[in-house]
């Protein structure tokens, strides 16, 4: 499915953003946001996780629905799940595009990354860099 | 012991009211903070000592070693970025800025992944401000747009704006009209009397719209304008004219869409119009504390207020350019130091990238994925709870935070301070 991401700040987000190694802030980051038609169109299995895919990354995250989204819109709450799919180009301005990204979303049975994991790849770059 | 009128060290609201009660130095109880600030307040899991990269493996170490070795990854490097800032005060700001000129880095705020475009935008039309006590005490039409503050800054409503009772707002929400803009239906929006749900990135359209209108040209417009009926455009045009005090909010739903600071400049200009028909002013909703703070001070220094390259030996300013992002992504920085700041978390994950093989130094009370990316950390006391200091509100209020309890860590003042002492010990050595 096609849809148009955006990413922002959210009650649970700013209630554990400085707690960001907690369950609590992996609870409340880790999701994506569709609307009910959307969500129903994907066919996913209970408690199923999405894929989603931007030119400039993928990632998995849980599913959820939300009743103030149009159809075509997904929401991923600001933290780094949603920032593997923002874009780097800063426009002129230094702002990267964190709203308004084309997204690919899929059903997926893949399993969402804690955090650690996340940066899995860049701290193993890091530890080669100063080994 | 309770503690009266702490001020919140979580978002722009910096609400003033805040009752903490402390027994034996810890904080027991945290009463009228909303849920963001009451988290932050009533704290969590610190990191514990200095930590230094050997080997691959961060591993504790003392705050001297941690300071030196700080100071020999500023004086090696070429370009060194220093980020971060707007969640600690201004008396940081101001050692930070100082450290940056003499290793000749770049120094940039959070506010370039935030309100940045917005700034832009203020700096080409200029600004209708006000403070938040002027638009509680006056405002009779609350437009927000692109904001969501229900979530984002949960006290504004009541303290502030739509729900608050002033001098001449006796009525409260009662007495005044909410219009929300923005692309979804969110917490805020069910607080409207009229909600306008636009496309993404259609903004600029949008506010070009209500000029036109406001300007006597609707008969030019067509019926819709980017899915917008011509019907809720006048609509919402006459409710702003209709005001005896409008007040425009915007958040990051308008700054961070396709057009950035061009919809800020228009927002702006659409506000300079409606000035002529009444009084009408507008601010940013600023996300962290002490955000506007660090442009302040980054301006009163600089001359600019944010993403300052100092390698020159004068400030130089060009976002897009010059900002975190910028200088990150073209692989640019050969090292990064991050003060009360969490890039890692929240730079797209390509920028993210350029901090895997660089040396990065982080400050900060609490350990999140820019401490898994970095080779020196430095754990600080947490700034508005345990350090006292100067930060901004969004509207551009100067407060002094209150300290509540005593820390075992140094302020990151402190901590800069003695980076900077190495910086010129090392340097003269050599």
């Amino acid at each position: 499915m096609k849809a148009i991401m955006i990413s922002g700040r959210t009650l649970g987000q700013g209630a554990t953003c400085e707690a960001k190694t907690s369950p609590e802030f992996f609870k409340a980051t880790s999701f994506c946001s569709l609307s009910e038609e959307d969500y129903s169109s994907l066919d996913l299995k209970e408690g199923g996780n999405v894929r989603v895919a931007t030119p400039f990354g993928e990632v998995v995250v849980s599913a959820r629905t939300d009743d103030g989204l149009p159809s075509g819109m997904i929401f991923i709450p600001m933290g780094p799940w949603a920032n593997v799919l923002v874009g780097p180009n800063t426009g002129g301005c230094g702002t990267p595009q964190f709203k308004g990204v084309e997204a690919d979303v899929a059903s997926t049975d893949m399993l969402v990354k804690d955090v650690r994991e996340l940066f899995g790849d860049l701290v193993e770059e890091k530890r080669r860099e100063t080994s | 012991m309770i503690v009266e009128d702490v001020l919140c060290p979580f978002c722009g609201c910096l609400c003033d009211d805040i009752k903490v009660e402390v027994e034996d130095n810890q904080i027991v109880s945290v009463k009228r903070a909303c849920r963001l600030g009451g988290s932050k307040i009533r704290g969590h899991g610190r990191i514990e000592a200095p930590l230094v990269r050997k080997d691959g493996e961060l591993v504790k170490a003392t705050y001297e070693e941690a300071y030196d070795r700080a100071a020999q990854i500023l004086l090696d490097a070429k370009r060194p970025l220093l980020y971060g800032w707007c969640s600690t005060v201004c008396e940081t700001h101001k050692k930070g800025i100082l450290l940056a000129e003499e290793v000749r880095g770049v120094i940039d705020s959070t506010a370039t992944v935030c309100h940045g475009p917005s700034i832009i935008g203020i700096e080409e039309k200029g600004l209708a401000g006000s403070t938040l006590g002027q638009i509680k005490n006056r405002a009779d039409l609350i437009v927000l747009w692109g904001a969501n503050p229900a979530e984002a800054h949960p006290r504004h409503s009541q303290r502030y704006s739509t729900n608050s009772k002033g001098k001449y707002t006796e009525e409260g929400r009662k007495g005044r009209k909410v219009i929300v803009v923005d692309v979804r239906a969110t917490r805020t929006s069910k607080n409207a009397d009229k909600f306008l749900q636009i496309k993404p990135g259609t903004d600029y359209e949008i506010i070009s719209a209500l000029r036109m209108i406001l300007k006597g040209k609707a008969d030019l417009m067509p019926e819709t304008v980017a899915g917008v009926s011509k019907g809720d455009l006048e609509e919402v045009a006459e409710m702003m004219k209709a005001a005896r005090f409008g007040s425009l909010l915007f958040g990051l739903g308008l700054t961070h869409s396709r057009g950035r600071y061009k919809n800020i400049d228009n927002a702006l200009s659409l506000v300079a119009d409606l000035n002529t028909h009444t009084k009408f002013v507008v601010m940013a909703m600023r996300g962290h504390y002490n955000v506007t703070g660090f442009g302040q001070v980054c301006a009163w220094e600089t001359g600019f207020p944010m993403a300052v390259d100092l390698s020159r030996g004068i400030p130089y300013f060009n976002p897009g350019e010059t900002a975190a992002c910028d200088i990150l992504g073209r692989r640019e920085a050969d090292a990064m130091m991050v003060v009360a700041a969490d890039p890692a978390s929240n730079f797209p994950k390509e920028v993210v990238r350029g901090m895997a093989d660089i040396p990065v130094i982080q400050i900060d009370p609490f350990e999140n994925p820019t401490t898994f990316l970095s080779d020196v950390v430095i754990p600080s006391a947490v700034a508005g709870v345990e350090v006292e200091g100067t930060a901004y509100r969004m509207d551009g209020l100067s407060l002094r935070m209150k300290k509540v309890v005593d820390s075992p860590y140094p302020s990151d003042e402190v901590i800069i301070e003695n980076i900077l002492e190495s910086v010129r010990r090392l340097r003269d050595d050599n």
